[in-house]
């Protein structure tokens, strides 16, 4: 499993469906030298169940423009280009909005008069972990900070460019997903097989199709409820990868922080044969 | 004098939205010539964040002067008061009911927000 350069990012419409889960037993088999990305930063889980040594914390910010009163004519050249409305000129007035700065730096290239500069907003910070050889880049976002694109995008620019890369994905469809699974090889949605995890799911893939990103899927659960997403999946094309079993024993031992790749079965088995599935290239199952 | 409802409706019979960022439509409403044109916030109204300061520019954009509403925000009130927009709360039903009252003097001017953002 070593020498392959493959970026896979665990991700899902739904909430809850197994994506950490999926994420960290996953990272574990492809072992020491593999890299873990946490990018669910508004709420990281991924070093409950990779404990070990903190090596670095990196505080994150994103430009805040200040204008300069002075130099300002009140041209409205900034408050036309920003598309979040964070600066408002009114008259005489000029105000600026910190909450819906998303930071892209725009407001100061346009300005003629060169009143806008930026000063930096710390939105969050993260964490370096290493446990057993596996290096975990997580992400928090701080309270009351409602921005976590560039978060996410702090947490996957740091590390080694080489090797294997497995991302968690934040839930649902939005902006932090985006981020998140932007410039991966390879899109894992985790879904179970109900219809409320088949509606999500489709919005997934509708996600992935989006941004020209292949995609897979893993069930999770499987047994229960319908053959919904297996039809869905057939339908259009999308390898089912590997199925969990539902199994009271896989929640007892996430609930401690546990990984089910080390609690015997044949979950070990099933995730290392999703690894070499995904090492294999090109996504398919082998059947 | 021109005078903004916030309302989900076209005209005077209509209810008067308590929201002032996500209210459907702004009525406006010339006091000298006793007429109205009713302006859309639609767009505000679905946008994730920033809804408050964008229908607050809006208000200003019609000439509005003062803003009759439910509840307003600090975002949105920091940019009504720049634009020298006051800002009247009312628990009014109507965008009637709130002209009636205005016009008989019983709504007292905000001296600030009265509610936090995203209260709604």
């Amino acid at each position: 499993m070593r020498g392959a350069k493959v970026r896979i990012a665990v991700a899902s419409g739904k909430g809850g469906t197994g994506k950490t889960t999926v994420a960290v037993n996953l990272a574990a088999v492809m072992g020491a030298g593999c890299r873990l990305y946490d990018c669910d930063v508004e709420e990281p889980n991924a070093h409950l169940f990779l404990r070990g040594e903190k090596v670095g914390e990196e505080v994150v910010t994103v430009p805040l423009p200040v204008v300069d009163e002075g130099l300002c004519d009140r041209c409205g050249a900034c408050a036309d280009f920003c598309a979040y409305g964070a600066l408002v000129i009114l008259g005489t007035e000029v105000l600026v909005f910190p909450e819906l700065c998303h930071g892209c730096g725009g407001c100061r290239l346009v300005c003629p008069r060169g009143a806008v500069t930026e000063v930096p907003r710390r939105i969050g910070v993260v964490e370096t972990i290493h446990a057993r050889g596996i290096t975990l880049r997580g992400g928090r976002l701080d309270v009351g900070v409602p921005m976590a694109p560039p978060l996410v995008r702090a947490v996957r620019a740091g590390g080694d460019g080489g090797g294997i890369a497995v991302i968690d994905a934040p839930p649902g469809a939005s902006c932090p997903v985006i981020a998140a699974v932007r410039d991966t090889d390879l899109v894992l949605l985790v879904a179970e097989p109900t219809p409320f995890g088949l509606h999500d799911l489709e919005i997934a893939v509708e996600t992935t199709k989006a941004l020209g990103l292949r995609a897979a899927c893993v069930i999770n659960r499987a047994g229960g409820g319908d053959g919904g997403v297996h039809a869905y999946c057939g339908g259009e094309g999308i390898p089912v990868l590997m199925e969990i079993p539902e199994d009271r024993r896989v929640a007892e031992i996430y609930s401690r922080g546990g990984l089910v790749v080390e609690h015997g079965g044949d979950h070990r088995a099933r995730f290392e044969d999703l690894a070499k599935i995904i090492l294999a290239g090109d996504g398919r199952k082998e059947s | 004098m021109k005078i903004a409802f916030t309302t989900s409706g076209e005209n005077l019979d209509a209810p008067l939205d308590e929201r002032f960022g996500r209210a459907s439509k702004f009525l406006v409403y010339d006091l000298s010539g006793d007429n109205y044109e009713v302006v859309d916030n639609e767009k505000n109204m679905n946008a994730s964040q920033g809804a408050g300061v964008q229908a607050a520019q809006r208000i200003a954009r019609t000439g509005a002067k003062a803003v009759v509403t439910g509840h307003c925000g600090p975002k949105a009130f920091r940019v009504l008061t720049a634009a020298g927009v006051k800002v009247y709360n009312t628990e009014a039903k109507t965008v009637r009911e709130a002209l009636s009252l205005y016009r008989e003097g019983r709504l007292r001017e905000a001296a600030a927000a009265d509610v936090d953002g995203h209260w709604s």
